[in-house]
Order: C-alpha cells, then sequence, then structure tokens
C-alpha cells in the first residue's frame, strides 16, 4: 500500500484485468451463466440505462391513466392549440410550490388563429390524487383518480394541446400502451415463425430446407413498407381498434422473420453435428425433443438479442403506417396517430409541439438499440 | 461457372422470383372484400344513376373481374387471353385505373423515372457517406470522429424518415433557400429534358436524398467500420505496421479491399429499405414518383394500379440486387464459382 500525495491509498500489486479473467478456477468465473452474463452487462452503462428506461416505460404502461392529468380523447373546446405550459415553483420570487398559471384564449383575426394570454398574477397551485375523467386503470377498475391535475380555472397541457384542445402529454402516455407493445406482439409472431421455420429447415435439410430458404430470400429481397401498406389496406375499416391494433402487429410481425429464421438456420447446421445431439438422438429422443430441448437452448441468448434489435424496427413501422393513415386509426391513440396530425409543414412551423411524439419514438428506438448492443456484447461472457 | 453462365443463372432466379411475387401481390391486392367496380356499382345502385351502372358492368368484363380469381391472375400477367386477347404486364398492358379513368401506365408515367432517379441517387448517398466516415471511424475508432459518427449514426436509425424529412423541408427552406415539395419546379412538369429542367430536379433531390439514405449510410457505415476493425486486428496488419507502411497506404492496401465486400454485398439489404423509405418519404413531400400513387391506389381498392405499382417496386428491387451480385462477382474472384456448397 502506497500513499499518494494527495492523500489517496493505491495497491502495488500489479493490475491487470486481462490476465485476471484467463485464469483457471477463479471463483467469481464459477458462477452459473446468466450471473456471468448480468456482471458483464452491468459494464455496459448505457446499455444498463436503456434496460431500467425501458422497464419502466413498460412498467408505467398498466398505469398512464393514472399518470396523465387527462383522458386521451378528452376536448377542452377553449383550449385549441394550446402552447406547452410550464410547472413554476416560485412566484414573484417566493417559493409556493408547483403551480400553473390560467390561460385564455383570444382570437387572433390577423392570422386566423387562436393566442393564449396567461394570467400571472395569481399562481395556481396543482391538486394531487385529484378527481378528473374516468378510465380503467391497467384496463380492468374503473376509477376518476389522477396524480395530479389542474385546479378548477386552470389547465396543465405540459406538452400543450392539438387541434381539438386534447392534452399531448396524456396522448402520448396513452400511445405509449399501443406504440410499445405492437413491437413486442410483432416479435412474438416473428420469433414463433423464425425459430419454427428455421429449426426445420436447419435440422431437416434437404427439401423442406431448400424451399424454406427460398421464402426466405424472396420475402428479404422485398421492400418491407409497400407490402406492409398493401395488407393494411386489406384490413376491413368496420373493424374495432383492438382488433385493428392485433392485425397491425400481426402484418408487422409476419415480414420480419425471414432474417431470424436464416439466423437459427445457420445455427442448427452448425449445432446438429454435435456429439451430444447424436447422443440424444441415439438414446431416441424424437426430433422436436433434440429440437427443443438440446438445440435452442444455445442459442436463445442470442436469439433475444436479436429480436430486441428488431424491435425498433416495428415500432417505426407501426408509427409510419399510422402516420400514412394505413395503420391503427382513431379513436385509438398511437404515436403515428398523433403524428398524423403533424403531417403538415403548417403545423410543424406554427404548433411546434404537435410533432413531440417524435420525440418517445427516436428515445424508445434508442433505447432498444442500445440495449440490443449491451446484450449481444455481454451473451459470451468469456470472451474479451 | 464462367461470368455469362452466372448471369445467366441469376437472371433465370430473378425471373421465378418475379413469378412467385406476383401471385404474392396479386393475392395480396385481392385480400380486401369486394373490388373497386362492385364498390362502385352498389353506390351508382343505391343512388339510381343507371348509366353509371352500364359503364361499371362493361369495364367488370372489359377487365375479366367477373371471372374467378385465378383466371384473373393469369390474365392480369398475360399468359391467358383475356377479353382483347393477350394484354397483360408481359404484354406491356399494365391494365386500368378506375380511380383516375386513364390507363395506368399514363398515370405511373414519369414517376417511374423519377422513383428510379431518387433511389439512385440515396444509394449514391449512402455510398459517398457511409465509404469515408466508416474507415474514418474505423482507423481512428475511439476518437472523437469515430463517437460523433455513431451518435449520428444512430440518430439516423432512430429517427423515423417522415419526420427527418419535414423538418429538413421546413428547416432547408427557411435558412438554405432550398424548394419546398415536388421534384422540379412546376413550370417544368410535362417538358421535354432540357438543362434547366435537370438543374431544378437535382436541386429538388437534396432534401429527399438525405432524407432517404440517411439511415442506410448509419447502417452500412457501422458494418464497414466492423469489418474494418476485424480486418485491423488481423497479424498482417501488425506486420505490415511493422515493416514501417504508412498508416494510409496500409490501410488502403489490403484491409479496406477486405472490408469492402460485404460493403458492396449488402446493397441486396440495403435496395429494399430504401424503396421502403422513398415510398414513404415521397407520401410525405409529395415527390412525383410512384408512392403517392401507390398509397392513393391501396386506399381506394384502384387494383391494377395498386398491383403494377407494387410489381415495379419489387422489380426495382430485385434487379438492383441482381446488378450487385454480379458486381460482387467481377470485384472478388473467390465467388465466382459461388455455389454455396464450396
Amino acid at each position: 500500500m502506497t500513499r499518494l500525495p494527495d492523500g489517496r491509498y493505491v495497491d502495488d500489486a500489479p493490475y491487470d484485468p486481462q490476465d485476471d479473467l484467463q485464469r483457471l478456477e477463479r471463483a467469481d468465473m464459477d458462477a452459473p451463466g446468466w450471473l456471468l452474463v448480468w456482471r458483464k452487462f452491468k459494464t455496459h452503462r448505457l446499455g444498463l440505462l436503456s434496460g431500467v428506461f425501458l422497464l419502466l416505460s413498460y412498467l408505467m404502461l398498466p398505469f398512464a391513466g393514472f399518470i396523465a392529468p387527462y383522458t386521451p380523447n378528452e376536448r377542452n373546446a377553449d383550449y385549441l392549440y394550446s402552447p406547452p405550459q410550464m410547472v413554476n415553483f416560485f412566484h414573484e420570487g417566493r417559493f409556493v410550490g408547483p403551480h400553473v398559471y390560467s390561460r385564455t384564449a383570444i382570437a387572433d383575426l390577423e392570422n386566423y388563429r387562436w393566442s393564449y394570454e396567461e394570467d400571472r398574477s395569481t399562481p395556481m397551485p396543482l391538486e394531487y390524487f385529484c378527481t378528473g375523467g374516468s378510465y380503467r386503470l391497467a384496463g380492468i377498475i374503473k376509477t376518476d383518480r389522477h396524480l395530479f391535475c389542474a385546479p378548477e380555472g386552470a389547465t396543465i397541457f405540459l406538452f400543450g394541446s392539438d387541434r381539438l384542445g386534447r392534452d399531448v402529454f396524456s396522448r402520448i402516455l396513452y400511445g405509449a400502451q399501443l406504440s410499445l407493445t405492437v413491437g413486442l406482439i410483432g416479435i412474438t409472431v416473428s420469433f414463433i415463425l423464425g425459430i419454427g421455420f428455421g429449426s426445420i429447415a436447419g435440422y431437416f435439410g434437404g427439401k423442406v430446407d431448400w424451399i424454406i430458404q427460398r421464402a426466405i430470400e424472396i420475402l428479404r429481397s422485398l421492400p418491407e413498407l409497400p407490402l406492409w401498406l398493401a395488407l393494411s389496406a386489406a384490413v376491413p375499416s368496420n373493424w374495432g381498434p383492438v382488433a385493428v391494433f392485433f392485425i397491425i402487429s400481426l402484418i408487422l410481425g409476419i415480414l420480419d422473420w425471414p432474417g431470424l429464421a436464416r439466423a437459427v438456420r445457420s445455427k442448427f447446421l452448425s449445432l446438429r453435428e454435435e456429439e451430444y445431439v447424436r447422443a440424444a438422438e441415439m438414446m431416441g429422443a424424437s426430433s422436436g425433443r433434440v429440437i427443443r430441448r438440446h438445440l435452442l437452448p444455445n442459442f436463445v441468448s442470442h436469439l433475444i438479442a436479436s429480436a430486441t434489435l428488431s424491435i425498433p424496427a416495428m415500432i417505426l413501422g407501426e408509427t409510419a403506417l399510422s402516420f400514412l393513415g394505413l395503420g391503427l386509426r382513431a379513436p385509438a391513440v398511437s404515436w403515428g396517430v398523433m403524428l398524423n396530425d403533424a403531417q403538415n409543414l403548417a403545423s410543424i412551423e406554427i404548433y411546434p409541439w404537435t410533432a413531440i411524439p417524435m420525440l418517445p419514438i427516436i428515445i424508445v428506438v434508442l433505447a432498444f438499440n442500445f440495449l440490443g448492443d449491451g446484450l449481444r456484447d455481454s451473451l459470451d461472457p468469456y470472451e474479451q | 461457372m464462367n461470368i455469362l453462365k452466372y448471369t445467366i443463372y441469376r437472371t433465370m432466379t430473378m425471373l421465378l422470383t418475379l413469378l412467385v411475387v406476383s401471385v404474392m401481390i396479386f393475392a395480396i391486392i385481392n385480400l380486401p372484400p369486394g373490388d373497386y367496380l362492385s364498390n362502385q356499382i352498389a353506390e351508382l345502385r343505391a343512388t339510381g344513376q343507371a348509366e353509371g351502372v352500364a359503364k361499371a358492368e362493361f369495364l367488370r368484363q372489359e377487365y375479366a373481374l367477373d371471372r374467378p380469381l385465378w383466371e384473373q391472375y393469369l390474365i392480369w400477367v398475360g399468359f391467358a387471353p383475356g377479353p382483347n386477347g393477350f394484354s397483360g404486364l408481359l404484354q406491356g398492358d399494365f391494365g386500368w385505373s378506375f380511380e383516375f379513368d386513364q390507363p395506368v401506365s399514363d398515370i405511373v408515367g414519369d414517376a417511374l423515372w423519377l422513383t428510379v432517379l431518387v433511389n439512385l441517387a440515396a444509394i449514391l448517398f449512402v455510398y459517398m457517406v457511409a465509404l469515408p466516415l466508416g474507415v474514418v471511424a474505423a482507423a481512428r475508432s475511439k476518437s472523437w470522429v469515430d463517437y460523433s459518427a455513431a451518435f449520428v449514426g444512430y440518430l439516423g436509425l432512430a429517427t423515423p424518415n417522415f419526420l427527418l424529412a419535414l423538418m429538413l423541408f421546413y428547416y432547408g427552406h427557411k435558412y438554405l433557400g432550398l424548394p419546398i415539395g415536388g421534384l422540379m419546379d412546376p413550370q417544368f412538369e410535362g417538358e421535354p429534358m432540357s438543362w434547366p429542367k435537370v438543374k431544378s430536379i437535382l436541386i429538388h433531390l437534396i432534401v429527399p436524398t438525405f432524407v432517404i439514405g440517411t439511415s442506410g449510410a448509419a447502417a452500412m457505415m457501422q458494418r464497414l467500420r466492423a469489418n474494418l476493425l476485424d480486418e485491423l486486428g488481423k497479424p498482417y496488419v501488425e506486420t505490415a505496421r511493422a515493416k514501417g507502411l504508412s498508416p494510409a497506404r496500409m490501410l488502403t492496401k489490403y484491409p479496406l479491399r477486405m472490408a469492402f465486400n460485404p460493403f458492396v454485398a449488402d446493397i441486396g439489404n440495403l435496395l429494399p429499405a430504401m424503396v421502403s423509405g422513398s415510398v414513404l418519404v415521397s407520401v410525405v413531400l409529395g415527390l412525383q414518383t410512384i408512392g403517392p400513387a401507390l398509397l392513393a391506389a391501396l386506399k381506394s381498392q384502384d387494383q391494377f394500379l395498386a398491383g403494377f405499382v407494387l410489381m415495379f417496386v419489387a422489380f426495382l428491387t430485385l434487379v438492383g440486387t441482381m446488378i450487385s451480385d454480379l458486381l460482387l462477382m467481377l470485384l472478388d474472384p473467390r465467388i465466382r464459382y459461388g455455389g454455396r456448397d464450396q
């Protein structure tokens, strides 16, 4: 132990992280696989941060109605295109806690739009656990409690309001329910198809393999969006929002599986020659059992990483479809449906806050990318 | 297998693929219940306009919409004679657009060339941006160049195309005076090619190219960087360094050439994404490509128009992929005998 001039203690023994890992019989390398993966993943700061963020976002979904001050389709006819409101803490230099100021709409007859004037004389403190529009908590419990809402006579539009006077912030929270789950359902569909076809092709080989390979090639060589568009145009317009949501996620998943199937197939091709597979077969295990018990567990973690990386494409796909008017439809609320309002240059110039839903999209897509990168890097804990 | 043989083989597989794709597209187009004309006939009947019904009935027979689906398909492609003999895609008759009441070929017309042009420009952009940035990012890995390139790349991947288009259009117009909307100034529309028209098109291409190309460039750059980094870690690079080769020369002599293969091969992945992007961006920016026509046709079940546009888009990607495969073979002699079993 040496003491540095600035008072810190430093160990004299040479430190070499590489050397450490290469040594055999290291206690911390003797842990189960998932623990090793977790240890390595923890060092990937950005991935860890993204993972935590995504976890919180998904956990938030059932409680979106509670956190949002308004319900998604609640219209405030007196506050059309109201710009974002700040939550203030200090009123005239004095701390009064979180409060907003009431605003009134003035018709701007010169530009034909509403402008808003804030009455800054009286601070109006926010209310908590107050009653508002009713919603179903987690889709089951009917309630009208909200985490916070504006006091009587004032509004709380954190991200402004849209053309019908609906609160953009609340709609983003509600939109997350659809926009975030569309990717999960899509990836499930893609997983089932991809693993199914990939393992059949890789394990059995021969003619089946040839047919599946050609199918994969054809699907991969086609541009996705026009096909998505064509498929979603076929969804009957009289279906309810829930049915449309499921069918759209299905469509997103159906065109995504070839990439996964290809990866699965190539893994199977190399793994099926392993001795333990031969052993299992000789002991009379059926093909299904060999695939499920002996082959799949080998690379399921890789599959999870690649799934994480393909969820963003689905989220963006849903957004694009809804944006073009062929995906989810109002009254369903998703980020793409919201952006449908921000479609023209005029709204970007005059009401830039209607484009705010793009921020959650970008953040979530980035988070999935970082998480996927982190997972991929840490899945092989022995590799340096 | 020599080059000629490989080209023929590749063309045959492409044609076969196109055939399968045509079946698929026809099936998808016919998924929605009813068709444009029967909807129209029902509507006309409901409002009591008899003369319109007669015309619609006539069109229905003219385009064989009253026959079973498989017959319709054969007639559409041109394998079987329709009411007017063989007149399908193969014979160059693309059908009739019921929505616009015009032949499909008149509606798409110029749009086909502009679509090809937009996509070509975007691909050029991808290569021009991804190549230098990817090389620099790998050669100077973990420097600010690397990090900022990665940052821009991630942002490009994560921003929805259409929003990027709107933003760039707005700011490009506000600060750089770039034109808004369309692919050329209105006065050049329908005019023959001339120097001012070309110039106008080029200026209008800037934003769309950038928007369509960004995400592709980001992905391409990341892949080139990864490949090049792999190569740079190999012993022969160390040898070259030890022998005192200058860094730039060392880089271009071997590792870059090795890392270049996947770069060209990747066009097969790149192209579908680009075409997707261009359809979306065209709708948002109002470019006169086939994107807006596709969207309108799909929404109104204008089946011949939608079918033709989808076929064209598929054709474009397949041809592009084939060209890249042939290029790759010229570039890398090892692929020449390209059977996958060797």
